[in-house]
């Protein structure tokens, strides 16, 4: 038996960010994840850090953990672009809500402004024409998840945190039991993403597909990570399935598309008709891509909680288990303020932020 | 799906070229596909200048103006799935549904990664052959090919033709090896005489064996080359580098199809019954897919996939010639198999993805395919892994995966085109 | 074969080649590598038959075309990476 002040279940971007604070905090750190780091969701994550202003409690997390993203815009292996977020508006009536949004952004600290026409296409010339404006939040930037899932991991292992290589095979009272019948005591974290039902069956869980499409190099084409602005109705949207315009310009110069939303598939297999769907609503904002050439496509499962906020508490009915799970899209903007909130809870120390719309008890059992 | 043929056949070599010949005859509406402008592969690729082989002279132009075979060059596969094909050629694409499909998209070549091997002037071998017949100036080049196999010479032999200095040729396998092959040879009149015809093609250009490039050198382009022989170690000046170590089947769309494949080695070919069928009903594989086996076993799996995806019986003579060739093919790749050491040529500063620029050392610290990409993106290239993949699956590392589409890289509008029936269409 | 003469644009130099070559081969007959690597290393056609994309440049436009694949055509405008 292995005693650990914390065993974190999951190493992606969530898990990672953990053990990192975590181990900052001066708990000994043991990770346990047997696949790639940051391999799972993480893997088919866009790595945009974007504040998404419809949600006051997802406004409130993405706020904390942006500011605390401004630590690692140097690093490396993180990748850290400052391209800026531009919104488009495709019509009359979505360029007149954009003074309400810019209105609860600024309450969050978030500065942004509204761009008319002239000015959308000074500042993207590929995009359609016929759009109505847009809103440009200038500060936002995109990272390499996978990269920042290891960035975080190697921080805590330099601490003195290990790495287990191992499944969860159950939770027990005095920890966790691995799948070589190894047990690991101590405070546990589930961080393990949709898998979190195979724990802690109590708190619901849904796996959300989504497809990627990169393509080869070609800079120059797009300058911001560009989003319609309807994007949030498929995000928060319930509908078995849906496509939103979604493009990243990689600082590799390749374009990274997506984004798709897909309910009641479990298999990770390209699904064709949904990259059509999604390609087709990428190609009415940015004719001109039609012509570049795509090298892959992939898929990954966001997983999404009850009510589409995460799990960052206390698990219910459990007095040494938490959880940090089921951030639907925005994984890895909030995976920072994640960590914090849940760890300060867990060492009783006064969090940022209002932990309540997160706690994981809000679910009826 | 309103294009619709009966056998749709990807690959216009020798076995798709084969396969459409004996399915046109049966009256089957065929369609075959080549993403090259000319029919013919790679072992009949049209010279620019000297035109198709011999062989292939008369042949080429009877299948592709066969009324029941719509030839459609310049095509690329982009996604395969049951019963259809998304394709795209220069200007547009589209869906095309089939009732039989013959893959007879072949090999290419085993590229091994050496100190030097990205220096401009360093092909492979059969890239050489390629090259030449395309156009390339070769008039006067100070060429050395090396690697393993019987392609070696081929490819000497038409760099001579068009007029390049041939310094030598350096074959890894053994003296004892090639002499053993070539007391077999009389079973195989054809190839003996083939053989023989090209020792005097040759005749003047020194063939070593037991011999291996260690290195390529030079400063933004290729100056000189290291080679290792029964002898000790000589440097070459020279203006390019062939080097070619065998060829591995092109299986990635038979794998994105869900074809079972079967292991000779390092690398995967597809697994067929006698009547060159996968384990997907209406599939057929044909020729090098299936393993390594040449030009003659290509056309005669060929004929044989073509009759067989028409619904006939398959001749007994092409039975008894299939055994035949394929005895020679199994011969060749037990002469030519490689010595243990060209495994080991790269050094930890080599790159093994040229595509990403990922060194060796860069993937020593991943226990497994997967992390190694995501952390050095080796792999995540225009190549899709082709190159880097076939590689490191011979020097012992990570098995590949199962590919994705795009099949190769294809245009986003490609990607984006509807599925052309309506009621296979999507659900708003 | 090929008597008939094409005429193209490399790098903004005219240069007249034999109809029916791949712009690879064109490009080659300057001399020219065609493409830096990630890494900035010049690079050239390696595999002569599409697989490995070392050859592609700017044809007509379009970045990232395999030259190796692509025939030469009358008022055809290349350019490599320089």
């Amino acid at each position: 038996m292995k005693h650990y002040d914390l065993i974190i279940v999951g190493a992606g971007i969530i898990g990672t960010a953990c053990a990192d604070y975590a181990s900052e905090a001066g708990l000994k750190v043991a990770v346990v994840e047997p696949g790639p780091i940051g391999g799972g969701a993480t893997a088919a994550a866009m790595g945009h850090l974007v504040a998404m202003d419809e949600d006051p409690a997802e406004l409130a997390l993405a706020h904390y953990s942006l500011n605390l993203w401004e630590a690692f815009t140097a690093v490396a292996q993180i990748e850290y672009s400052r391209c800026g977020t531009l919104w488009v508006a495709s019509n009359e009536g979505e360029y007149a809500r954009i003074p309400e949004k810019l209105a609860r952004l600024a309450t969050a600290g978030v500065q942004a402004e509204r761009i008319d026409q002239r000015q959308l296409y000074q500042l993207e010339p590929s995009l359609a024409p016929g759009l109505a404006g847009g809103m440009l939040v200038p500060r936002e930037a995109v990272v390499y998840p996978p990269g920042a899932a290891r960035h975080f991991l190697e921080r805590a292992l330099a601490r003195g945190a290990v790495l287990c290589r191992n499944h969860v095979a159950a939770l027990i009272p005095s920890g966790v039991q691995l799948d070589d019948q190894t047990i690991l005591a101590g405070k546990v974290l589930l961080a393990s993403g949709g898998a979190l039902p195979q724990l802690l069956p109590q708190l619901p869980m849904r796996k959300r597909k989504g497809h990627l499409v990169i393509t080869d190099r070609y800079p120059g084409k797009v300058h911001h990570q560009l989003l319609e602005l309807g994007y949030a109705d498929s995000a928060h949207g319930d509908a078995q399935s849906s496509v939103a315009f979604n493009v990243q310009p990689r600082p590799t110069g390749q374009i990274l598309i997506g984004s798709s939303r897909e309910y009641g598939t479990e298999t990770a297999d390209v699904s064709m008709p949904m990259v059509q769907r999604m390609l087709e609503r990428t190609l009415r904002f940015l004719p001109g891509l039609g012509q570049l050439d795509a090298l892959r496509i992939w898929t990954g499962f966001r997983p999404v909680s009850a009510d589409g906020l995460p799990y960052l508490g206390r698990a219910p009915g459990h007095t040494d288990v938490w959880v940090a799970a089921g951030h639907e899209g925005l994984g890895i903007t909030t995976s920072l303020g994640s960590a914090r909130l849940v760890i300060d809870q867990l060492l009783e120390r006064p969090t940022a932020i209002d932990p309540r719309p997160y706690d994981p008890a809000r679910v009826a059992a | 799906m309103s294009e619709r043929y009966d056998i749709v056949i990807v690959g216009a070599g020798p076995a798709g070229l084969a396969a459409a010949q004996a399915a046109a005859r049966h009256g089957a509406c065929v369609a075959l596909i080549d993403a090259q402008a000319e029919a013919g592969g790679q072992v009949w690729r049209k010279d620019v200048f000297h035109g198709w082989p011999r062989r292939a002279r008369q042949c080429i132009p009877q299948v592709l103006q066969h009324a029941g075979v719509s030839w459609l060059p310049r095509t690329q596969v982009v996604q395969a799935g049951a019963g259809e094909l998304l394709i795209q050629d220069d200007k547009q694409a589209r869906y095309i549904g089939y009732d039989k499909l013959i893959l007879a998209n072949g090999a290419r070549e085993l590229l091994l990664p050496f100190p030097g091997w990205t220096l401009p002037g360093v092909t492979g071998a059969g890239a050489l052959q390629a090259l030449a017949k395309q156009g390339w100036p070769l008039q006067g080049r100070r060429i050395v090919i090396a690697g393993s196999g019987p392609l070696l010479l081929a490819a000497a032999a038409t760099a001579k033709k068009h007029g390049a200095k041939v310094l030598g040729i350096y074959e890894q396998a053994s003296a004892a090896a090639i002499q053993r092959f070539a007391r077999k040879l009389w079973r195989w009149p054809g190839k003996a005489w083939q053989a023989a015809s090209l020792r005097t093609q040759l005749a003047g250009i020194p063939y070593r064996y037991g011999s291996v490039v260690l290195q390529a050198s030079g400063t933004d382009v290729l100056q000189a080359i290291d080679i290792d022989g029964p002898h000790g170690r000589e440097q070459l000046e020279c203006d390019h580098l062939a080097v070619g170590y065998g060829l591995v089947p092109n299986i990635e769309l038979a794998q994105m199809l869900g074809c079972r494949l079967k292991y000779e080695g390092a690398h995967a070919c597809v697994e067929v019954d006698a009547t060159q069928r996968t384990s997907i009903a209406n599939v057929y594989a044909t020729g090098e897919l299936c393993g390594i086996g040449g030009r003659d076993t290509a056309w005669i799996e060929g004929s044989m996939a073509g009759h067989a995806a028409a619904g006939a019986d398959i001749p007994h003579a092409l039975l008894q010639q299939q055994r035949h060739a394929r005895h020679f093919a199994t011969a060749l790749q037990q002469t030519f198999a490689l010595a243990p050491r060209i495994r080991t040529l790269a050094q930890a500063e080599t790159l093994i993805c040229r595509c990403e620029d990922v060194p060796l050392q860069a993937l020593h610290d991943h226990a497994d395919a997967r992390s190694a990409k995501l952390a050095t993106r080796c792999g995540m290239g225009a190549c899709q892994g082709r190159i880097c993949g076939s590689a490191l699956a011979e020097l012992g590392h990570y098995p590949r995966s199962a590919p994705r589409p795009p099949l190769f890289p294809a245009r986003l509008a490609t990607l984006g085109t509807p599925l052309s029936d309506p009621q296979q269409g999507l659900s708003p | 074969m090929s008597d008939v003469r094409v005429r193209i644009h490399v790098n903004g130099h005219l240069l007249e080649v034999p109809a029916g070559i791949s712009v690879a081969a064109a490009v080659a007959r300057l001399q020219l590598p065609c493409r830096r690597s990630v890494g900035g290393q010049w690079r050239a056609p390696f595999c002569g038959m599409g697989v490995c994309f070392e050859c592609r440049m700017r044809i007509d436009g379009q970045a990232q075309q395999r030259a190796c694949m692509t025939q030469v055509r009358n008022g055809m405008q290349v350019s490599t990476d320089e």
